[in-house]
Parts: structure tokens; C-alpha cells; sequence
């Protein structure tokens, strides 16, 4: 292994700044949380297809034991918390920015915790390795939840010459990696050389924002004697963002539509680096995962929290909210969600519970038209133009407003952050992007549906002639009762399988040449963001239609006047 | 761990339109103070005009159109078009002028195009036009310096001048206290015949070193809007340097002909175009590539329309004329997106 040759760091375009707020929760130990009697697990907590229950109700658990074993293709397995009794396997409210219903496999704990036996992993086989990370239901727990394992394979053809460990952590009020590093650095820099002997990369940095003064000394402690590297960068948001924290680092630029892979770059989140090292030693299920409370609660801290922990059994292990408590945010006030049911349970992406309040998180204004000022613009880490995609989106259309690379925004928020005129421009991209999505299905349906229309036409049309010849041929059989037909048939029946194959191929002609290439072929990720956009879509174009009708003053007060 | 606010500080106080528009107001009040220093009080009584009538037509456009008053009213894009347009304007006129010029720049520019936001053109712009284009000789009738003037006119004889037949007015004649502009000089004396270093050199001095100041108060003023990032520095520089360019290949040509590039560059509203009308990104293209290409050939035009235009001062005109290209500027300097390998081009589609 060689060191990284140069540590020069490179500086995305926009970002912003926002007051960060860590001191509130990064002050204290991590604390753990009683036993509680119930968990409820959900089987689609990662990216890609929902794990599939593979124990019965009424069925005796062990903590740790697989009760979701991961689908074919990306997916995940889930594991049991606790040692219990299978309760039920239903549909729970979940954290999901729709606050939709998914099933859940509810256990309800025997106060035992007793564990299931664990082998640790022999490293000397890395196909074995990977396959049991996969038991292990390891996922990113960064945010994206990928399932780990896949993402540890380059394959035959793949060159990852850079290891990054995504330490920067970018979002205001979020400290969960920050304790983790403080207090788990000897085993996280084990766990990252450990990856980079599975994916063969020569050099491993640390990307960890300047503001964690004491995870940045824990780590050059730990990295001691070692090849890893801590890369101190600044503090700016968006630096957690893949694509930039690989650009900082290393000053290679991930194309649109790529990832940091394409550009010999592995990036990982060092709470899923800490997850491996303690699957690799211990053989341990990703069944817990360290998750910062914080905002208007008692005592903001982090809470090593068991998968599916109602979440406001965990805020009660805070304190209890305020009395100032308004809503509750799943992440962090950049890119964070509302959640809807505080009964949900913590899932592997669940990395900040942030409590808000009036006095942190002021009502927003009402929005005033765009004066174009660009500052948007500026702020964007993409450098896109956000006052154009909103001009589009918000005249629905979402054409012009995808050409304006509306599929490179990231939503991370800092245009929003900075709009003097107060217009939640993520809200309008989201719906945009659902919108285009949803348009894009449709028409893949129709599609669909007018290539069976014409292969059954065919049909009908092929049977109705093979009725007419058979018809004829038993005639002509009656008539002379020696002519044979079966040869003729041949020909025939191959013309008109041509004349199928023409039409289909006509029809995928004609897909192939109106589908965006943005919506082409897309990775499972982007497809489970589509699923989950499809969610939050309705509830979108609500919010939207509300504020064109809040806008529009000649909407609701035609109907007065008249 | 105690630095750490401080150094993530920064961007506390939510932006707002109404705080921007502040910002510009405040960075006017250099300028504003000079002028009155130097020229006398008239300058507040145009601004409080222009205001005034801007502030009654807003409401009065925003009822029509069932739009809510206060939020609009209250946002301060109209008190600064009021400004701009009451900085371009020759003090000491009939109070009607400053009407029927918040009345074009409010009523027509702003909001028959859609209000807020969505004006092609830059209204306090639009509205000097329509008042340079129907009362010549009003407009081109620019109180002296005090320090000139043969009878500076008092406050209240300013308010006599402005609202018209109150007591006796004989010692008011314009003659008194009005002179041309400087550039409408220059414009008389080349059209003569007369030398250009000729005039600059001799009767003007006085006049223009008290227009200078003013200019270079507005500098000052467009230094803040910088500095505290209301602007970016692509305009302005853009817009002072095709001035200059061009003013400065002319006086190559034709040193005789024409007055230099420093003379364009201080006189008439030359920095309050550059950092304050032609700044405003409603009208102006808005990329960076953009906003150069917009700014500098609006500075030519400025520059070509004072020496070749039967118009005394081209800011106005050539604004309005790169307003109307703005959007196809913006459509084709698309700034490259991160990851990308080209800009976008109009007819892209993805």
C-alpha cells in the first residue's frame, strides 16, 4: 500500500453555511436505552427490494437472529433486536417523509436478550466474507442505506484505487458520527483497511469536517502506523455529498449520473465502517446503530439504539420533548423529513432525531415571487440554476425544466436556505422530478399496452385467416378428398410471424427513441428514490396546488365576487 | 470548541427581499447625501414625490389585481425604483413628471408584465424613458451646483418650483439656477465644431468636479452592495469596462471628437448605472458568463448612444435594449454543471 501522493483539497462550487448546532448533543457519551417490551422491524429499511419474512408468528427469537432474509438482487436482510415472541407481521405506520404504512415483523421481548451463537469472519475468503455481510443486513447507514456488501464488490473490471470514509457530517444539529469517532476510532480505522484489502484500493482517507476537533484527534491517534489518512476539510455544507467530499478530496469530478466508482473512488460512512469491523470480529447482525437526539428535548445526546425502537420511546430516553416541541425531524433541518407517527420505529437510515421548536425553527415567511437574484445559483453545489428550474416547474414544464438538469439537483437544501424570497425551491424539484417520473411510467404503460393491442390485432387477424384456410382445406377435402395442405402453411405462418417482429420492433423503436435518456436504464437506487418520490408525490402536488392557489389571489376569490 | 460558531457563524439572519431591498437603499445613501451637500435639498423633494406616487400606485395596481397589499407594498422593490428613477431625474420639475414616470415605471413596466419578478424591462428605466422621450426640455434642464448657481433656490422655493403658482416666482427664472449637463454641452460644442479638450478644459471644470463627487459617492455606495454580496462583481466591471472601452478606442480615433474614457465614466449616471440599474437581476441576465456579455454591451451602447444619439445620456435607452436580450443571453451561457462536460444549449433536451 502506498500513501496518497498529494492532499491537496479542491473546493465544490457553492454551499453554505448554516450554524451547526453539534455542541448541543456531542457533549456527552453515547448512553444506551432499557430494554423495551416491543420492536417492531421493518422489512424495507435499505435501498432496493423489501426483505422477506422468514419467521411465523407465535415463533421464539433470538437477538440477532434473521427474520428478513434479503430478496434477489439489492437488497437486505433484517435481524431480530431482541430475543422474543413474534407478535405479528403487519403493516406499521414507518419514517417515511409520506408517513406511509410498510410491513413490519413485530417482536415482543422476553426480557431475556438472549443472543443467537456468532462466528466471526474468516477475511481470508473475501467471496465468503461478502456473502455473509449480506446475511448480516449491512446497509450505508449514511442516509442512502445501500446494501454494503454490494457496494464491497468492484467486480473484474473495476479499478478503486481511493478508499474514502465519509466523515464529514455535513448537517447542522447531527453528531451521531462525530461520538461514534470520538469513541470507537481504533475500530473504525480497522474496519476501513479491511475494506480496502476486499476492493483492493491503495489508499484510504478519512474525509472529516474541521469542526470535530476531538474525533480529528482520536482519529490521528488511531491512524497511527497505519496507511489511513485523516483529510481535515472545511466546514461547508454540502460536503458530506458523495460527489463533493470526492471532489475535495481528490479533485475528481463523478460524471452526472455516475458515482464516485466511476472515477476509482469507494466512499463509505464510518458508522457502516464501525458496523463491519463488529461484523467482521464478532459475527454481529447490523442490528443497532447510533442515533443523536437533539433540538428541544431535556438532554440532547446519542443513544445506541436497538432497530426498531418506537421513536419516541427514544426521545423519552432524551428527556421527553419540551414543552416548546413543535414537530419532530428524521435527519437533519437541511435535507430532513417530518415525521408523521412518532410510534415509528428506528431504522438503519434513522441517523438524527431533531425535535423542533419556534425559537431554533421559526415559522418560514410566506413566499414573494422569484426576483431572480441569483443567489440560488451561487449556493448550488451542482451549479445549476435553480431560479430556472423553479420558473419551469412551477409552470409544469417539466421539460424545460429538466433541461435544465433538473436530475443533477441533489436536494440538499441550500438553495432554499438562501432564497430571500422564501420559496421552498426542493419542494418544487421533488414534485418536478415525481412528476416526470410518474409521466415516464405512464407512458411505459402505454406503450406496453398499444404493442399488445397490435400483436393481438395480428392475432385475430392470423386465426380468422387460419380459420378461412382450414375452412377451405376441409372443404376442398370434401370436395376432391385426396389435396393436402400442411405445406403451405409454412410460409405463410412465418410472414406473419415477420410481420409481429416488425411491429414489435416498431414499437421498441419508437420507446427507445421518446424515452429521456435520464430515465434510462436506471440503477436500482434511483429506482427505489423513484418509489419513494411516487410516495411524497401526491402529497407534493397538494402542497403545490395549496401554494398556486395561495398565489393565485383571482382563484379563490372569484367564487366571492361573483 | 469555542470557536467553532464563530467560524461556522455567518448567514444568521434569514435573507429577505425586503432586507436586500434595504441594503440597496442604504448603499444609495451616500449619493444621496452628497447630492443634497452640493446641489441642494431638491433632491429630497423628488424622492419623496417619486416615492410617494410609486407607493399609491403600487397599492392601487395590487387592489385592482386582488393581490395582498401589505406583504407587496411592504417589500421595498417599489421605494427603490422610486429612488433610481428620482436619481436619473433633474430635480426642480413639476410634480406631475415624477407621476406620469412612477406611473410608467410601476403601472406599465411592472405590473402589466406580471408584477413582481416578472418585468422584462427595468421599470424605473422604462419610466425615465418615457419621460426623456415626452418632455425633452424638462429632462435636460439640470439645476447648477449651489456653489454655482447664480440663485440657489430655497426649500420652499423648490416646493414653489414643484407644485407650481404659489406666491411670486419672478426671481425663480430656470435660467437662474439650471444649466445643461455636461454631456449635453459637450454634445452642442462637438456638434459646433468646437474642440472637445477645449471644453472640457475650460468651462466646465467646476460643474463636473461637483457631479464627480456625487459619482464617486455612488461607488462607495456600490462597494457595500459587494461587499455584502446584494451584487456580484460580473455587471458592474462588465458595464465600466465596455465604457471605458469603448470611449477610449473613440478618443483613439478621434481625440478631438470625443471626450475620453474618464469623463464617461464619472459623468452623467455612469456608476449609479453600473452598480445600481443595470444590477438589477429581475431584467438582467443572470448567469455569470451572462451577466459580462449583458453589462459590457450595455456599456458600449451607453457609450455610443452619448456620442452618436440625439439623446444626451444613453443609460436608459441601452438598459432597456439589453433587458430585451437578456433571456436569450441567459439561454445560451448556461454555466457547466458539475459532473457534465458541456453547457446546456437552448434545445436541449435531456
Amino acid at each position: 500500500m502506498k500513501p496518497f501522493p498529494h492532499l491537496k483539497l479542491f473546493r465544490f462550487p457553492g454551499g453554505v453555511h448554516p450554524a451547526d448546532h453539534k455542541d448541543e448533543s456531542s457533549q456527552t457519551p453515547i448512553q444506551t436505552l432499557p430494554l423495551l417490551p416491543q420492536y417492531r422491524v421493518p422489512l424495507s429499511q435499505h435501498l432496493g427490494k423489501p426483505a422477506v419474512a422468514c419467521v411465523r408468528v407465535g415463533e421464539r427469537v433470538l437477538g440477532g437472529q434473521l427474520i428478513g432474509l434479503a430478496d434477489s438482487g439489492i437488497s437486505a436482510a433484517v435481524h431480530a433486536p431482541t430475543s422474543g415472541i413474534v407478535r405479528a407481521i403487519t403493516a406499521h405506520p414507518v419514517a417515511h417523509p409520506s408517513g406511509i404504512k410498510a410491513p413490519c415483523i413485530v417482536i415482543d421481548s422476553d426480557g431475556e436478550d438472549a443472543l443467537i451463537a456468532r462466528t466471526p469472519i474468516n477475511r481470508a475468503d473475501p467471496a465468503a466474507t461478502l456473502a455473509r455481510l449480506h446475511d448480516l443486513g449491512l446497509a450505508g447507514l449514511g442516509g442512502a442505506v445501500f446494501p454494503t456488501h454490494i457496494k464491497l464488490n468492484p467486480g473484474p473490471n473495476a479499478h478503486w484505487p481511493i478508499l474514502i470514509l465519509n466523515a464529514a457530517e455535513c448537517e447542522p444539529w447531527i453528531t451521531c458520527d462525530d461520538r461514534l469517532m470520538q469513541e470507537h476510532a481504533a475500530e473504525i480505522v480497522e474496519g476501513a483497511r479491511w475494506m480496502a484489502e476486499l476492493i483492493g484500493a491503495q489508499s484510504i482517507l478519512i474525509g472529516i469536517e474541521d469542526n470535530k476537533d476531538a474525533a480529528i484527534r482520536a482519529l490521528n491517534l488511531a491512524i497511527t502506523g497505519t496507511v489511513v489518512k485523516v483529510c481535515p476539510v472545511p466546514t461547508l455544507y454540502p460536503m458530506g455529498g458523495g460527489k463533493q467530499l470526492t471532489y475535495a478530496l481528490t479533485g475528481r469530478v463523478t460524471p452526472s449520473g455516475g458515482r464516485s466508482t466511476d472515477v476509482g473512488v469507494q466512499m463509505f460512512n464510518v458508522g457502516t465502517v464501525y458496523a463491519l469491523q463488529r461484523a467482521i470480529t464478532h459475527g454481529e447482525a447490523l442490528t443497532r446503530r447510533i442515533v443523536t437526539v437533539t433540538g428541544a428535548v431535556a438532554r440532547p445526546g446519542n443513544f445506541e439504539v436497538r432497530i426498531g425502537t418506537p421513536i419516541n420511546d427514544l426521545i423519552k430516553a432524551a428527556g421527553g420533548a419540551l414543552a416548546s416541541a413543535t414537530d419532530t425531524l428524521i435527519g437533519g433541518p437541511m435535507m430532513g423529513f417530518t415525521l408523521h407517527d412518532p410510534a415509528a420505529p428506528v431504522v438503519k437510515m434513522v441517523n438524527c432525531v431533531l425535535v423542533k421548536d419556534a425559537q431554533h425553527f421559526p415559522p418560514k415567511p410566506p413566499a414573494l415571487p422569484c426576483i431572480r437574484c441569483g443567489a440560488c445559483a451561487r449556493a448550488c453545489p451542482v451549479t445549476l440554476q435553480p431560479f430556472e428550474m423553479y420558473w419551469y416547474a412551477q409552470a409544469k414544464d417539466f421539460g424545460k425544466a429538466q433541461s435544465y438538469n433538473l436530475f443533477d439537483c441533489i436536494e440538499c437544501g441550500c438553495c432554499d436556505f438562501v432564497c430571500p424570497s422564501h420559496i421552498p425551491l426542493v419542494d418544487f424539484f421533488r414534485y418536478a422530478k415525481g412528476e416526470i417520473w410518474a409521466r415516464e411510467g405512464e407512458k411505459a404503460a402505454a406503450d406496453q399496452a398499444r404493442v399488445r393491442h397490435e400483436f393481438r390485432d395480428l392475432r385475430l387477424e392470423r386465426e380468422k385467416r387460419e380459420k378461412a384456410a382450414k375452412h377451405t382445406a376441409a372443404k376442398q377435402k370434401t370436395v376432391a378428398s385426396t389435396a393436402t395442405t400442411p405445406t403451405a402453411e409454412d410460409p405463410e405462418a412465418a410472414r406473419k410471424k415477420a410481420i409481429i417482429q416488425a411491429a414489435l420492433a416498431r414499437a421498441a423503436a419508437s420507446k427507445a427513441e421518446i424515452t429521456p435518456q435520464n430515465t434510462d436504464a436506471l440503477p436500482a437506487e434511483k429506482m427505489q428514490e423513484i418509489a419513494e418520490i411516487e410516495a411524497r408525490r401526491a402529497q407534493l402536488r397538494q402542497t403545490v396546488h395549496n401554494k398556486f392557489i395561495e398565489d393565485d389571489p383571482d382563484a379563490p376569490r372569484e367564487d366571492t365576487q361573483t | 470548541m469555542t470557536h467553532r460558531h464563530s467560524r461556522v457563524g455567518g448567514n444568521t439572519s434569514t435573507p429577505s427581499v425586503t432586507r436586500v431591498m434595504a441594503q440597496v437603499l442604504t448603499a444609495l445613501l451616500p449619493g444621496i447625501l452628497t447630492h443634497v451637500w452640493l446641489f441642494g435639498p431638491g433632491i429630497v423633494v423628488s424622492l419623496v414625490l417619486c416615492s410617494v406616487f410609486g407607493l399609491a400606485f403600487e397599492a392601487a395596481v395590487l387592489r385592482l389585481r386582488r393581490y395582498p397589499i401589505k406583504p407587496f407594498l411592504s417589500d421595498g422593490t417599489t421605494l427603490v425604483t422610486a429612488a433610481l428613477l428620482a436619481l436619473t431625474l433633474p430635480t426642480l420639475m413639476p410634480w406631475w413628471i415624477y407621476a406620469v414616470g412612477m406611473l410608467f415605471a410601476i403601472v406599465v413596466a411592472k405590473h402589466l408584465y406580471g408584477g413582481l419578478g416578472q418585468n422584462t424591462f427595468n421599470p424605473a428605466m422604462l419610466g425615465f424613458a418615457v419621460l426623456i422621450v415626452s418632455f425633452p426640455a424638462q429632462i435636460n434642464a439640470w439645476p447648477a451646483p449651489l456653489a454655482l448657481a447664480a440663485n440657489a433656490p430655497s426649500l420652499s422655493d423648490i416646493l414653489a418650483i414643484t407644485f407650481g403658482g404659489f406666491g411670486d416666482m419672478s426671481h425663480l427664472s430656470p435660467d437662474a439656477y439650471t444649466e445643461a449637463t455636461p454631456l449635453d454641452s459637450l454634445k452642442a460644442h462637438l456638434r459646433a465644431g468646437h474642440d472637445a479638450a477645449s471644453l472640457l478644459g475650460h468651462n466646465l471644470i467646476p460643474t463636473l468636479a461637483a457631479r464627480d463627487l456625487v459619482a464617486l459617492a455612488y461607488l462607495i455606495g456600490g462597494v457595500y452592495l459587494l461587499a455584502q454580496r446584494i451584487i456580484t462583481w460580473h455587471i458592474p466591471i462588465a458595464f465600466l469596462a465596455g465604457m471605458g472601452g469603448i470611449a477610449g478606442l473613440l478618443y483613439l480615433i478621434d481625440p478631438t471628437a470625443s471626450a475620453g474614457p474618464l469623463f464617461h465614466l464619472l459623468i452623467g449616471g455612469s456608476l449609479l448605472g453600473a452598480f445600481f440599474i443595470a444590477t438589477d437581476p429581475v431584467s438582467a441576465a443572470n448567469t455569470p458568463l451572462g451577466k459580462i456579455l449583458y453589462a459590457g454591451l450595455a456599456g458600449i451602447l451607453v457609450v455610443l448612444i452619448r456620442s452618436f444619439g440625439s439623446f444626451p445620456d444613453g443609460i436608459a435607452f441601452a438598459v432597456l435594449i439589453m433587458n430585451a436580450a437578456a433571456p436569450l443571453i441567459d439561454a445560451y451561457t448556461q454555466p457547466k454543471v458539475f459532473g457534465h462536460s458541456h453547457r446546456r444549449r437552448p434545445g436541449d433536451t435531456q
